[in-house]
């Protein structure tokens, strides 16, 4: 599917939030990949085209984010965080689970074109490692077991809930998300009992004096 | 006495709508945006300076003094930008910050743009975490609709236009400098200070750049004071911190508690080590500070007493590893992070990581050579000091820390592999206890 002209028009939109509209190419090439599953060949000239740069400036751009993928991802993304925590205190296996149930390896799809696997690095949440990511929403805690789980769920089309943030949707629709987040979906569950571990023992026991 | 967690960023996390401004307001939020806006600017970099609050982001530079690097009356446009890239090894406070207490942060943008003279303030955020981006943008567009953001914020003349702004999977753009690039839309790498920020920044203007959790101490130290905060911390480090604790403790997670609370302390709220379990080697704030081990729970954990102790606060996110952990493999982990994460743009640091990641995987196998310990002390010292930016000097450090503590597991990698030394298995969270 090429870039569609209401894409294109969103494109001059987030160049317009900008004082200098190439500031807005991170978020361009993101809805190029929400089009297009990838950053094509049309993608880039389509940037390129609307910003008054070249191709080759898009590309040079494109290439150097590791979120940017020139071989279409499919329906969805799957990070596994290896990072020394995460990997450490189970990620590993949990990747080995999540290869062995797949087929594919690192930065490659499935046949069926349902996943696309990557070895992410440090995802800001080592507090719940080992992570997985789906889209790139948070699959905290994770076990190989639970993370086979959430694959076959994924595959069988039911609805499968992000430990902090909201229903899973697909890979475009992320990346959508990220050219434009008013995406409706910031009531989302994004709290848990980790990040309130402090909180609730600061309420069983309040302090008293001049910082209370 | 034991030092008490004083929630104050996180005081209100557990009421459901706290990310709404409803939410947000009815927790005393936004008065210090009404305080900030009948004084003079200056005076607000004073609080700020007066406060003593530091950098939250790793380098703990006094925030205030660098606001008042900016240049005033200069005829030209000011900026600022959250850096809310958080994508430190370890590092797991921003994220949360973001996605339980939007409002505070953007308050604080408010305050501090009003403080700089900037109408302009980009929030750039790691493209990884869509519910961080999603959670912010509303805030933003609640605050616009409330006349937070926009013309003549209530009535005080000044104008604010907010942009969130997603990356897209480069840890680099942590680095300020970086970031400024990607945020007009380039490769994220480093540029040459000087010049600095403050004059030169994005777009060429003078631009202040700052963490998450810094910008999010803002209004709490507008509304309430430099008494009330300097009341927290120590002398040089006042103030409280958004701790992460993770690793092998029993309950991994957020801990807000005055700068200067020790590691034991942080350690016996987060429930202590998991069962049958002690501290081997625990890193104060991401993978670029130096290890600690036990001998060093009860250190302060400040700006001063980790530098006395040859390590930084860094992010104030520790790790702790348990006595199942291998250390050749933690660091050669991290090595090939910072080999995957280095720009190019430097050649110590490029080629750098590349030769250290390849010799540590020896290691790793069991099959390092005696004289390559050597060889790795070398690489890391043409590292260290010899790139633009501090990821050259950061994978120069995981090493030489480990070194100084475990030489004699990088000894048994000469020829037993540390999956051997180590079963892997027992460091797992989901590992039976009967493992370890």
């Amino acid at each position: 599917m090429p870039i569609s002209d209401q894409a294109r028009a969103q494109m001059r939109e987030i160049a317009a939030r900008y004082p200098s509209a190439r500031s807005a190419l991170l978020p361009m090439l993101h809805l190029a990949q929400s089009e297009e599953d990838a950053i094509t060949t049309d993608g880039i000239n389509t940037c390129a085209e609307v910003l008054g740069i070249t191709p080759a400036e898009v590309t040079a751009v494109a290439t150097f984010y590791t979120m940017y993928k020139r071989e279409r991802v499919g329906k969805h993304h799957i990070g596994v965080c290896i990072n020394t925590m995460c990997g450490l205190l189970g990620g590993d296996a949990v990747w080995d689970a999540v290869v062995d149930a797949t087929g594919a390896s690192h930065n490659t799809t499935t046949p069926d074109g349902e996943f696309f696997l990557e070895r992410i690095e440090c995802q800001a949440a080592c507090t719940h490692a080992p992570v997985m990511t789906v889209d790139w929403e948070f699959m905290d805690d994770v076990t190989p077991a639970s993370a086979v789980e959430i694959l076959d769920r994924l595959r069988r089309g039911e609805q499968v809930q992000a430990t902090r943030g909201p229903v899973i949707r697909d890979f475009e629709a992320t990346e959508r998300t990220l050219a434009f987040p008013d995406d409706g979906l910031a009531d989302a569950p994004s709290v848990d009992d980790k990040m309130l571990a402090g909180l609730k023992i600061a309420r069983e026991h309040p302090i008293e004096g001049e910082n209370a | 006495m034991v030092t008490p967690l004083t929630p104050v960023i996180t005081e209100h996390w557990d009421r459901p709508n706290l990310y709404t401004l409803d939410g947000y307001r009815a927790v005393g939020g936004y008065q210090g945006l009404d305080k900030a806006l009948g004084s003079d600017p200056d005076d607000i970099i004073t609080t700020v300076k007066d406060a003593g609050l530091r950098g939250r982001g790793g380098a703990g530079f006094p925030t205030g003094l660098k606001w008042s690097f900016v240049p005033q009356g200069d005829g030209k446009p000011h900026y600022l930008v959250v850096n809310a890239d958080e994508s430190e090894p370890g590092a797991c406070k921003d994220i949360p910050i973001m996605m339980a207490n939007p409002h505070a942060l953007i308050e604080g943008v408010i305050i501090t743009s009003f403080a700089i003279r900037a109408n302009h303030a980009f929030i750039y955020i790691r493209g990884e975490v869509p519910n961080a981006v999603r959670k912010v943008e509303f805030a933003v567009k609640q605050a616009r609709e409330a006349g937070l953001i926009g013309k003549n914020i209530k009535g005080s003349g000044f104008d604010l236009d907010v942009v969130v702004h997603s990356g897209a999977g480069a840890y680099i753009c942590g680095e300020e400098t970086a970031l400024l690039d990607s945020l007009e839309g380039y490769r994220g790498q480093p540029r040459l200070k000087p010049p600095f920020p403050a004059v030169a920044g994005l777009y060429s203007s003078p631009t202040v750049i700052n963490n998450v959790e810094t910008i999010a101490n803002i209004p709490y130290i507008v509304d309430r004071g430099v008494e009330w905060f300097r009341g927290f911390g120590t002398e040089k480090s006042p103030g409280f911190k958004v701790f992460a604790v993770s690793g092998h403790v029993k309950r991994p997670g957020i801990y807000e508690a005055p700068l200067g609370i020790t590691m034991r302390e942080l350690l016996d709220y987060a429930g202590g080590m998991r069962d049958g379990s002690s501290v081997k080697f625990w890193l104060p704030g991401g993978s670029s500070v130096p290890m600690l081990t036990d001998e060093h729970l009860d250190l302060p954990l400040t700006y001063e007493a980790m530098a006395e102790a040859g390590t930084m606060l860094g992010t104030g996110t520790p790790m702790v590893f348990d006595q199942t952990v291998s250390v050749v493999k933690a660091v050669t982990r991290w090595l090939e992070f910072y080999k995957h994460e280095s720009c190019g743009k430097c050649t110590p640091c490029r080629e750098g990581t590349y030769w250290i990641t390849g010799v540590l995987e020896k290691f790793e196998h069991g099959q390092g050579q005696q004289a390559e310990m050597e060889t790795l002390t070398d690489l890391c010292g043409q590292i260290a000091g010899r790139s633009f930016c501090a990821l050259g000097d950061a994978a120069a450090t995981p090493y030489p820390a480990a070194m100084k503590y475990f030489r004699e597991e990088f000894e048994a990698s000469t020829h037993t592999s540390a999956d051997e030394q180590f079963d892997p298995i027992a460091s797992y969270v989901f590992a039976a206890a009967g493992v370890r």
